[in-house]
Order: C-alpha cells, then sequence, then structure tokens
C-alpha cells in the first residue's frame, strides 16, 4: 500500500523540553492509523508539525511519497492535511456556511460564491452521512454537530489526510459509535485517517495501525489485530500499570452532604441540573460518571459556589454538615464560607480556577484560606508552603518561585496539598488526573484513598472509567442533568454504565 | 421656549459635525472588530488634524493637506500594530500614551513651526469647496427644496459626502466581502481563522490600516473644514465620544451610524440650547452643556440602553496555541 | 512571562532600559527642534538637584505625583486602569476648598488639617465610585468611564468655581484665599536650609502613605484578596473573594489618593482653589505608576524622576522657547508608551545577554 504521510527523524525542542526526538515512522494510504501516548509523549507537537502550526528543527516530511516543506497551516491544507482539533475551531456567532466558507471563499464579493458552495456542501452531506443545517449558527449546536462542521469543513477543502485529535473526548458511546461510522466510509474512498487518542479501548476498535509514542520518541509501530489493551499500555507507560490500589473495607460515617431534588435551569432555558438526589457519606468515595458536559461540571460549581447563578433558575435544598445552604441570594463569596464549613476544592481545570500564574508558591497555598488571619506573616507561611512541598515530592522545592515557573504537573501538585492540608469533613474533586502524568495518577490516588480511609467525604467527578473503578465506592452515572443510575463499586458492569452514560435510564 | 430652537438649523448642524465622529467610530469598527481596542483614536485624530492643518497651510492644498494627515495616522497605526500585534502589549496602555503624547507633540510642533501659542495660522480660502446641486438658480427661489438641496443635502464639502457614503458601503464590506468576513473571524477567534489558513496578523495590520485611514480623516475634517485651523488639544474627547457611539452600535456600521448621529444631534442642540430660558431651571450655564455627550456617554456605557457585547476576541493578543 | 528571567532584570533592569529609550526618542525630538539634548538635560539637572532650592522644588512636585501615582497603581493591583485620577484630584481639591472656607475661621489648624484631608479624600473617592460601581455591576469599562468623569469634572468644576467661588468684587477664576490656620506647615520651618520653598507636611504623609500602601497589598488578607481578583477573576470566585466588592472599595481607595493629592498644592502651596490646578498631575500619576511597576520604592523614584522633570523642564522652558512646557507632556506619554505598551520589548535581548553572560562565567569557572 502506498504511504500517505511519513516522519523521517522530525525533532523538535521548546526551551528545555524535547517534545520530539527523531521520530520516525510512515502511515499507510487508505487506513485508520492510530497514535497514542500519554500526556506529554509528543503527539500533539507532531500533529502541529504536520498541519504546519510548527517548523521541526530537523528532519522531514515526506507526503505521498515526496518531501513537503510544511510553513503553515494554508500549506498543510493544499497538500490535502485536513485537522480536526481537540477544541473545535469555529466561529460562534457565525452560521455553518461561513465558517466552512472562511479561507476558502472564492472571490470578493461573498453572495455570488454562497449558493455554489451550499450546493457543494449537500452533495458531500449526503455522500458521508452528515445532517447538517448550513445556515444555523454555530453557538445553537450541540457538541456531536459541531464536530460533524469541522468534519464537513476538512471535506470541502479536500482533504485525503484527516487528522483527528481526541475526537471521542466529548461524545457519548453511541455518538462515537456514529463517529466511527463515518470514519469507515471515510478508509472506504481511500482516505487515511489519523486518529490521536488516549483510549486504548477506541484504538482496538477503529484503526488499523498504532503507532505508540512516549516521552517524544516512537516506542512502538505495530498492527491493531496483533495487539492488546494491556501491551499497548505496557508500551504507552513504561512500566506495568498497577490498576488496583490498596484500601481498607468500606466503613462508612454520618451523611455530610445530602443533596435533595436539585434542579438548575439557565437562562436559555436548557434543564442544566434535574432533580438530582444523592448523598456522601463520611469515610466514602461517591463518583459520578459520565460523559463531559452532562451537568457534572455544574454540579461541581454549585457545590463549591463557584456558579454566579446570574440569570440562573434553582431548586432543591443542599446540606453540609447539617447546615442549610442558601443558593438563592447570588453571593460571590460563598466558597470561602464553604470552606469554613469544612469543605475543600479539587476544581476540574485547576489551572484556570485552582490558582494564580503570577502568584508565588507559598501565595498560591494561602488561596482560599487567606481569610484566616487579617496580617500574612511571610516567614509562618513559607514556612508553611515548604512543609507542603516536601510532604507531596513537588520540584523544585522553592516557595519563592512564581507558579509560572513550575511545570504542569507540579502545579496541579499545589492545588491537590494545598486542599488535602486543609483536612476538610467533604472533598470536591474534578477531574484529578486530567493533564497529570502516571507517576503522579498513582500518588493522587493514593492520596485520595488515605483520605477516604481518615474519614473524609469525597465527591469525585470523572470521565475516565477506570479511575473511577479503582477509588469509588459507589458510582452515581450522570446524563442529560440527570442520575440515570447508581451502582456499588462490587456491581461495576462497563456495559450497563455506558448505557447510562449515553442516557438509559435504569 | 420651543421656538427658539431652530429645528432646520440643528438638522444642517448635525450632517456637519457627524463626519468627525463617522470617520472615527469606523476606524474603532475596523480595529475593535479585528479584535484590538483602540482607544487612540483621540490621539490619531490630533495628529492628523495637525498634519492636515500644516501641510494645506503649507502647500495651499487640502487634499494634500488630508494625504499628509494620512501618511502621519497611518505611522501611529504601524506602531500601534507592533505594540499589540508582535510585541503582544497592553492595549489599553499604549491608546492612553498615543493620546497623551500626541496631545505634547502636537502643540510643540505647531509652536516650533508657527510661533503662534500652539495653533496654526488660518486656512483661509485653503479650505474645501462647497459642492451645490445643479440648477440652483430654479431651486433657491422655493424655500423649502432651498433648505432640502441647499443646506441639508447640498452645500456641503467632498469629506462629509464621502463619509455618509461610507456608511452603507461599509456595512456591505464587513458583511458581505471577503476581507469582512476575515475581519470577523480574527476578531471573534482567531484560532480558528488560523486553522483555516488566513493570516490573522497580517489581517490585523489590515483592519489598523483602514482604521489609521478613516481617522486620518476625522482630523483632517476637524482641522482644515470645520475650524480651518490647528488648536492644541482640539480633538476635545470626540475620540470617545466615537468610541462610545460603537459601543452603543454593537459594533455594527449601520448602528454605529446611528449612534454618531445622535450625538452629532446632541452637539447641535447643545449649541442652541445656551441662552434658552428653560421652565423651572432657567438658563443653562454653558459649562454644564459641554458636559451633556460626556454624561450621555457614561449612561450609554452604563448600558442602561442595553447589554452590547463586543467581538469575543478583543483586546486579547494572538499567541499561536497548541 | 518573563519567568526566564530573574527578578532584579524584570523589575529594575527593564524599567531602566524603557526609560533610557523614552529618553532617546525625546532627545532625538528635541535635537530636531534645534536644541542640543545634552545641553537642555544639563540645564533641567541643574534646576531639579543643583541647588537646595530646586531640590525642594522637585520634592515638592514629586509628593502630588507619589499620591497619583499610589491612585492608579492600587487600582492597577486590582487589575483596573483608572485613568481618572486627574478629575478625582480636582473633585478632591474642591473637597478640601468646602472644609476649609467653611471652617477656617473657627477650628485650630491641628484639627482643620486632618478634617480637610479627609474632605480631599472623600471627594476623590466619590469621584471614583461610579466608574467603580459601574465597572462592577454593568461591565463598563472602568478606562473609558474614567476619562468621561475627567471631562465632566473639568466642566463641572468650572461652573462651580466661577459660579459660586469667586469672591465679590473679584475677577479671577479662584476661591478666596485660605486662612493662615489651614496653611500646612512648610518643612523650611523646620529645616532652614531648604530656603524658600513649598514643600511641606504632605511629603511626611506621602511617605507614609507609600508605606501603607506595601503593608495594604502585600502583607494584608485585602490586599490579597485585592491582588488576587486582579488578576485571576476565576482564582477570585474560587477563593470566595467578591470581585465586586474589591473593584468596587479599590476604586475608591484610589479616588480618596488622588483626592488628597490636592492638599500639597493647594494647602500646602496656593492656598486657594483655582481652575485647573491639576495641571495633569494625575495623567503623570499614570506614567509613575507604569515606570514604577506599582512598587512602593518604584513609585516613588519615578515620582521624583517627574518632578525632576517639571520642576527642571519649567526652568527649561523659561530659557529655550523651543522647548515649551508641552515637551514634558510628550515625554510623559513616550515614558507610558515604553514602559507600560511596550514593557518586555527588551526581554528577549536581556534574556540571550544573561545566557552569553552565564555561558562565559561557567567558561571562566571550568578553565580556572
Amino acid at each position: 500500500m502506498p504511504t500517505a504521510v511519513e516522519f523521517r527523524h522530525i525533532s523538535k525542542r521548546f526551551g528545555k523540553v524535547l517534545a520530539n526526538d527523531a521520530v520516525s515512522f510512515s502511515i499507510a494510504q487508505g487506513t485508520i492509523h492510530g497514535i497514542i501516548g500519554e500526556n506529554g509523549a509528543g503527539k500533539s507537537t507532531l500533529m502541529s508539525i504536520l498541519y504546519g502550526y510548527y517548523h521541526a528543527d530537523s528532519g522531514e516530511i515526506l507526503i505521498n511519497g515526496q518531501s513537503q516543506t510544511i510553513r503553515n497551516s494554508h500549506e498543510a491544507i493544499q497538500l490535502g492535511i485536513g485537522m480536526v482539533h481537540q477544541h473545535f475551531m469555529l466561529v460562534e456567532d457565525m452560521t455553518v456556511l461561513d465558517n466552512i466558507m472562511l479561507g476558502m471563499e472564492g472571490g470578493f464579493r461573498l453572495r455570488s460564491h454562497r449558493a455554489r458552495i451550499a450546493g457543494e456542501l449537500v452533495k458531500l452531506c449526503d455522500d458521508y452521512g452528515l445532517a447538517i443545517k448550513l445556515d444555523a449558527r454555530i453557538n445553537t449546536l450541540s457538541v456531536g454537530e459541531q464536530q460533524r462542521v469541522e468534519i464537513l469543513k476538512q471535506l470541502y477543502r479536500n482533504a485525503n489526510i484527516l487528522i483527528l485529535d481526541e475526537p471521542t473526548a466529548v461524545l457519548t458511546p453511541q455518538e462515537t459509535e456514529a463517529l466511527f461510522v463515518i470514519l469507515r466510509l471515510f478508509k472506504q474512498q481511500g482516505k487515511t485517517v489519523i486518529l490521536i487518542t488516549h483510549k486504548l479501548p477506541e484504538i482496538l476498535a477503529i484503526t488499523d495501525e498504532v503507532t505508540v509514542m512516549r516521552a517524544g520518541g516512537v516506542v512502538a509501530a505495530l498492527q491493531t489485530a496483533h495487539t492488546n489493551q494491556e501491551e499497548l499500555a505496557h508500551k504507552m507507560v513504561g512500566r506495568s500499570v498497577a490498576t488496583e490500589l490498596p484500601r481498607q473495607a468500606l466503613s462508612a460515617g454520618n451523611v455530610v452532604l445530602q443533596v435533595e431534588d436539585l434542579c438548575l435551569q439557565n437562562q436559555q432555558g436548557v434543564h442544566l441540573l434535574s432533580h438530582l438526589n444523592f448523598s456522601v457519606r463520611a469515610g466514602e468515595i461517591v463518583a459520578i460518571a459520565g460523559v463531559s458536559g452532562n451537568g457534572q461540571s455544574e454540579l461541581l460549581e454549585i457545590l463549591a459556589g463557584m456558579r454566579n447563578l446570574n440569570g440562573d433558575k434553582f431548586a432543591g435544598t443542599v446540606q453540609i454538615n447539617d447546615c442549610q445552604l442558601n443558593y438563592q441570594k447570588k453571593d460571590a463569596t460563598l466558597a470561602a464560607k464553604l470552606r469554613k464549613l469544612g469543605v475543600s476544592h479539587v476544581p476540574e481545570d485547576r489551572l484556570r480556577d485552582g490558582v494564580v500564574k503570577e502568584f508565588t508558591v507559598w501565595e498560591n497555598i494561602l488561596l482560599g484560606q487567606q481569610t484566616d488571619k487579617i496580617y500574612l506573616d511571610k516567614k509562618k507561611c513559607i514556612a508553611a508552603s515548604d512543609a507542603l512541598l516536601r510532604q507531596f515530592e513537588v520540584r523544585p522545592l522553592d516557595s519563592h518561585l512564581r507558579l509560572s515557573q513550575l511545570s504542569g504537573g507540579n502545579q496541579q501538585k499545589i492545588v491537590l496539598a494545598r486542599e488535602i492540608a486543609a483536612q476538610p469533613k467533604l472533598m470536591l474533586v474534578g477531574q484529578p488526573t486530567r493533564g497529570v502524568d502516571i507517576g503522579t495518577i498513582q500518588r493522587i490516588h493514593t492520596e485520595l484513598l488515605a483520605l477516604r480511609d481518615a474519614g473524609v467525604a469525597i465527591l469525585l467527578v470523572s470521565a475516565e472509567l477506570e479511575e473511577i473503578r479503582a477509588l469509588a465506592d459507589r458510582i452515581l452515572v450522570m446524563s442529560g442533568g440527570c442520575i440515570t443510575g447508581e451502582l456499588n463499586i462490587a456491581d461495576y458492569d462497563t456495559t450497563r454504565i455506558g448505557l447510562l452514560m449515553g442516557g438509559l435510564h435504569k | 421656549m420651543l421656538e427658539d430652537f431652530h429645528v432646520s438649523s440643528i438638522l444642517v448642524a448635525t450632517i456637519r459635525s457627524a463626519p468627525i465622529l463617522l470617520f472615527a467610530a469606523f476606524a474603532g469598527v475596523f480595529a475593535e472588530r479585528s479584535g484590538i481596542i483602540d482607544l487612540a483614536l483621540e490621539g490619531k485624530m490630533l495628529a492628523s488634524a495637525f498634519a492636515a492643518a500644516a501641510c494645506t497651510y503649507a502647500t495651499q492644498n487640502p487634499y494634500l493637506g488630508v494625504a499628509a494627515g494620512m501618511l502621519v495616522s497611518c505611522c501611529i497605526v504601524l506602531l500601534q500594530g507592533y505594540v499589540a500585534i508582535n510585541q503582544k502589549g497592553n492595549q489599553l496602555v499604549f491608546g492612553i500614551a498615543i493620546n497623551i503624547a500626541m496631545s505634547g507633540l502636537t502643540f510643540v510642533l505647531a509652536q516650533y513651526f508657527f510661533q503662534l501659542g500652539g495653533r496654526s495660522p488660518d486656512l483661509g480660502a485653503a479650505r474645501f469647496a462647497v459642492w451645490n446641486f445643479p440648477f440652483s438658480d430654479w431651486w433657491s427661489t422655493i424655500p423649502a427644496l432651498n433648505w432640502l438641496l441647499g443646506k441639508f443635502l447640498g452645500g456641503h464639502t467632498v469629506l462629509v459626502y464621502l463619509a455618509f457614503a461610507l456608511i452603507p458601503f461599509l456595512h456591505w464590506f464587513i458583511y458581505h466581502s471577503r476581507f469582512g468576513l476575515r475581519l470577523r473571524a480574527v476578531g471573534e477567534n482567531p484560532h480558528a481563522a488560523d486553522a483555516a489558513g488566513i493570516n490573522v496578523a497580517q489581517t490585523r495590520y489590515l483592519a489598523l490600516l483602514c482604521g489609521g485611514v478613516l481617522c486620518s480623516f476625522s482630523g483632517a475634517y476637524l482641522a482644515i473644514v470645520q475650524s480651518g485651523f490647528f488648536l492644541r488639544d482640539m480633538s476635545a474627547g470626540n475620540g470617545f465620544l466615537a468610541l462610545t457611539a460603537m459601543v452603543f452600535g454593537n459594533w455594527r456600521p449601520l448602528q454605529t451610524a446611528l449612534g454618531c448621529l445622535m450625538f452629532g444631534f446632541f452637539a447641535a442642540l447643545q449649541i442652541q440650547m445656551e441662552g434658552v430660558a428653560f421652565p423651572v431651571v432657567g438658563q443653562i450655564p454653558g459649562s454644564l452643556i459641554q458636559m451633556l455627550p460626556f454624561v450621555v456617554t457614561v449612561i450609554v456605557l452604563a448600558g442602561v440602553m442595553a447589554k452590547s457585547v463586543g467581538p469575543k476576541a478583543l483586546g486579547v493578543p494572538f499567541v499561536k496555541s497548541r | 512571562m518573563n519567568s526566564e528571567l530573574p527578578r532584579w532584570a524584570t523589575n529594575v533592569a527593564l524599567p531602566l532600559l524603557n526609560l533610557l529609550s523614552a529618553m532617546l526618542v525625546a532627545a532625538g525630538v528635541i535635537y530636531l527642534l534645534g536644541e542640543s539634548p545634552i545641553e537642555a538635560l544639563g540645564i533641567l539637572l541643574n534646576s531639579a538637584l543643583g541647588n537646595i532650592e530646586g531640590l525642594g522644588y522637585t520634592l515638592f512636585y514629586a509628593t502630588t505625583f507619589i499620591f497619583t501615582g499610589l491612585s492608579v497603581s492600587i487600582a492597577m493591583q486590582a487589575g483596573l486602569f483608572n485613568i481618572g485620577s486627574d478629575g478625582q484630584m480636582y473633585l478632591g481639591g474642591l473637597g478640601l476648598t468646602l472644609v476649609i472656607l467653611q471652617f477656617d475661621a473657627s477650628l485650630p489648624t491641628w484639627a482643620l488639617i486632618p478634617l480637610a484631608m479627609a474632605g480631599a479624600a472623600v471627594f476623590g473617592a466619590a469621584w471614583a465610585f461610579l466608574p467603580g460601581y459601574l465597572q462592577a455591576k454593568r461591565g463598563s469599562h472602568v478606562v473609558v468611564t474614567t476619562i468621561m468623569f475627567n471631562f465632566i469634572a473639568a466642566s463641572l468644576m468650572n461652573f462651580i468655581i466661577i459660579t459660586y467661588m469667586i469672591p465679590a468684587g473679584e475677577q479671577n477664576p479662584a476661591s478666596r484665599v485660605f486662612a493662615e490656620t489651614a496653611w500646612l506647615p512648610r518643612l523650611n520651618s523646620w529645616i532652614p536650609a531648604l530656603g524658600d520653598t513649598p514643600l511641606n507636611l504632605t511629603f511626611i504623609c506621602a511617605l507614609f502613605c507609600l508605606l501603607a500602601y506595601g503593608v495594604l497589598v502585600w502583607r494584608t488578607r485585602w490586599g490579597y484578596a485585592l491582588r488576587a481578583a486582579g488578576k485571576s477573576a476565576h482564582a477570585a470566585l474560587y477563593a470566595g473573594i467578591s470581585i465586586s466588592t474589591v473593584v468596587i472599595v479599590t476604586m475608591l481607595i484610589s479616588g480618596a489618593f488622588a483626592g488628597v493629592a490636592a492638599m500639597n498644592m493647594l494647602a500646602g502651596s496656593m492656598h486657594y482653589l483655582s481652575l485647573n490646578f491639576t495641571n495633569g498631575a494625575g495623567f503623570i500619576g499614570i506614567a509613575v505608576a507604569l515606570m514604577g511597576r506599582q512598587h512602593p520604592v518604584g513609585i516613588f523614584m519615578s515620582a521624583l524622576l517627574f518632578g525632576i522633570l517639571i520642576q527642571g523642564g519649567s526652568d527649561l522652558s523659561l530659557e529655550k522657547s523651543n522647548i515649551p512646557p508641552e515637551t514634558f507632556v510628550f515625554i510623559q506619554g513616550l515614558i507610558i508608551l515604553f514602559c507600560g505598551a511596550m514593557e518586555n520589548m527588551y526581554a528577549p535581548a536581556l534574556t540571550r545577554v544573561l545566557h552569553l553572560m552565564r555561558g562565559r562565567k561557567a567558561q571562566g569557572e571550568k578553565h580556572a
């Protein structure tokens, strides 16, 4: 089979970090080729070089057998390379048609070209089974629909090599299947699909070949049919991944968090949360499973006091340690009040919500707890901060540094360290291991289990079923803003959870 | 009291003062639609006004004066682009810096060249000729037509007609031309535009240049047509009134033009208000009337009329992130 | 942003480079105007620092700029760009004038001065309140609203002074002269060596305020909340900090600082309220805050620099008609440009130089 893309000794350095280290492999035409690796493995960088965002420091790329220099995304498009990003590159205020036309308008006057392009797009939609309304504004479309617009955009530009970056991160299992149907159609038409993902089941489900990357280099190039999840996981990580972590038997105490009939409707009338009823007891981990975007983030926001309820309609009661919280009044200091009640919060987007980049490390350790004292004694604060850094093995161990001088992983450790050190009664945790390397994942899981064993009530939101399986005592599945099902860890069943995630109620 | 207000002359005065705001507000629309906050309208206006007045005085040719204004404004705009796009610096601070710097520099240069206490000499006859409708001996005899064709629609200088002609043209340009589509994309989601193969920096520079040219017309109009000379700080806050009209108009050309006309109307009304005895309050002193446009600005910005939302990427320097 | 550069580089070296750039551009313009920049610099420095009286005047001007610099700085710490210091100072002048005119016959100095200062602070704060409130509750950008309030202040004060303040029979648009009980003690009464100078108690006050600002912003929990809210709205929400409260309170404090700036000129030197007495001091405060990077020491040094420019500049303008006072408005704009908008222009070059120096040093150690 002819080769669509070949990488020869591609290297790229960003400052001290060697993001790509002499990467060499080839992708056959008419196949679905998977690239897997952890965060920081270099797969995104490699694709960015292929799409013209970055220029490799050394090495060459061959497209269809010919060496090419891709200086910008415009040139990549000319070569037939299309990319569907993880975060969609769509202008929300403009229509689907305008978004697709962007960069390929056809002429100075738009009107005369709009009708022609619309005609061509309708035909493409029919050919590939994409159901899209061309005159809808992007901000009225669902996530799955927006992804289809992105795909249509690439098709319109005659993309023969389609790169998909973590496409299923925001899709339900059923939507993922629909996507795979489209990808198989592409393969039939002779197009090449490059799938970047970290989800091992998907690699096995749809790809023909898979390249494993680790720490900037290629570790293995395998035929999917000849490998399995364990081998892939092993190659991805470099060592056997322990899936079982030690934990004590469940001995849950009093109810710490009680949520009754919680309903949330936003300004547009969308029901974000519908009639949620659950409780979390001391010493247990309750995990909320579900695809991102089904209300979990909103639930965490409300419980942590981070939703400003502007224009929202709220109903229901939330009790923490028998203290009922008043959410009706818009209160920007609610998060501080919650901390006084013994609530800790590790936010989903830690680096946006949980830290101030420009502050020093010791000032970040104070975040959330700054209301305790009037005068901030710098020496004492630094001593406390140093102790925490030592305990959680943050490198470099220097409280005077600005937070932005630490790596992303270490910044996350600081957030976790701080929240744990507050000795909470209730811990709210969102996606604790997103964007974190495997060694730290183990550490974080161990810490959470230790908290649980010490009698802390933990509410965990995670999109990673493996993580839930490792940590939860009870699992609540959310879909469309409702709790579609609840099960104990002993009854864990992937298929059932997948269906519940997809919206089928128990 | 109402008889004291001559509506007809107010309307004509509105047309005469609108171009200052129209040109500047459109300049703002170009810059901000591409994602760059433009607080420097005031400074660019002032610099162009000085350049236009000085050049017109030296060459006795108002067209060359306008060209000089364009040149100066474009130089400032290139610096603005360098700071906002290449240096990714603070766009608000840049605007304030230019306004203050130009306020000082224009005075110093005017003093150096003309020794008249920071102003330029009167341009006398070297201002634009007035355009009249043909057959004036026929319609000038009918009072209504005389006013309509002689004063309201006719009898203005070329820049006035240009300003009003720009209104429909800019609407078409921004919504129905290729450049307009790219401009809007760059201001709403530059990453999307970049992924589509559009050069974000180049689009922003071009938008700034369009704005620079338009803003220079505003300054040239101030100096050549309205006053006939350059005076220190003659922009008098018009740059900010133009920005407010743009916010009022939701960054859309047609509504922005409406906002400018509204301000122009108030300005014309203002002149007539002095000396008029109002019921209860009597005569309103001139300095308080002077305050009115700025008070209106605050009311508009307080979103009392409606919340207006600017381009999403406004003020955020574009950094390719992967 | 400049995480690769050490603190001293970002806080001292870069501002100095930026200042130098501004000065070079100014020197270029002065040269084009037909004057020698070196000679101009000499006259300027001699006037401002060469004799004790000049120094006194320099410090006098610097005092005002310390207050307006503090005003802009504290707002910047909360992420707000308060351009309205000039108008707030103007209104502050009104506040202190009203107090003094009312009480200067009845109250002794030790009661009158603090009361007048309170009046200045309250009026300055009040003038900053509405822009702060609109930013917090309606999202109206504080930059444009404060600029509008500057214009409104000019018209309003014009009206008030001319209509209400001019004593009967006078023509000058100014209030009557304050009674001597309202005159701030001058420092030359304690340090006679200072000579004839308007340098007064406000200077000591300014130094205290710099210290208070430093402690408030960096060592109290309110200062922490202020800085957090200014740097990350998300983190502030996470920490339970109410951004609206921070915005409004900060603008009030900012306005108060600007209002008190008026004490220096009015109660310390002129002893009456006159039209446009601020003379652009509020805008100089912006340059001071940017150049001084909102740090107490930086603010002091920058205010001093501008004191030198204004004092030296006024003598320079008298000697050289081609360098009118407005030249210093231009220089002000240049400093705001280089220290504010282009502050990181030299960062890449400086980083490279430091790397080279470290490399050479390491090589030197290897050979040793």
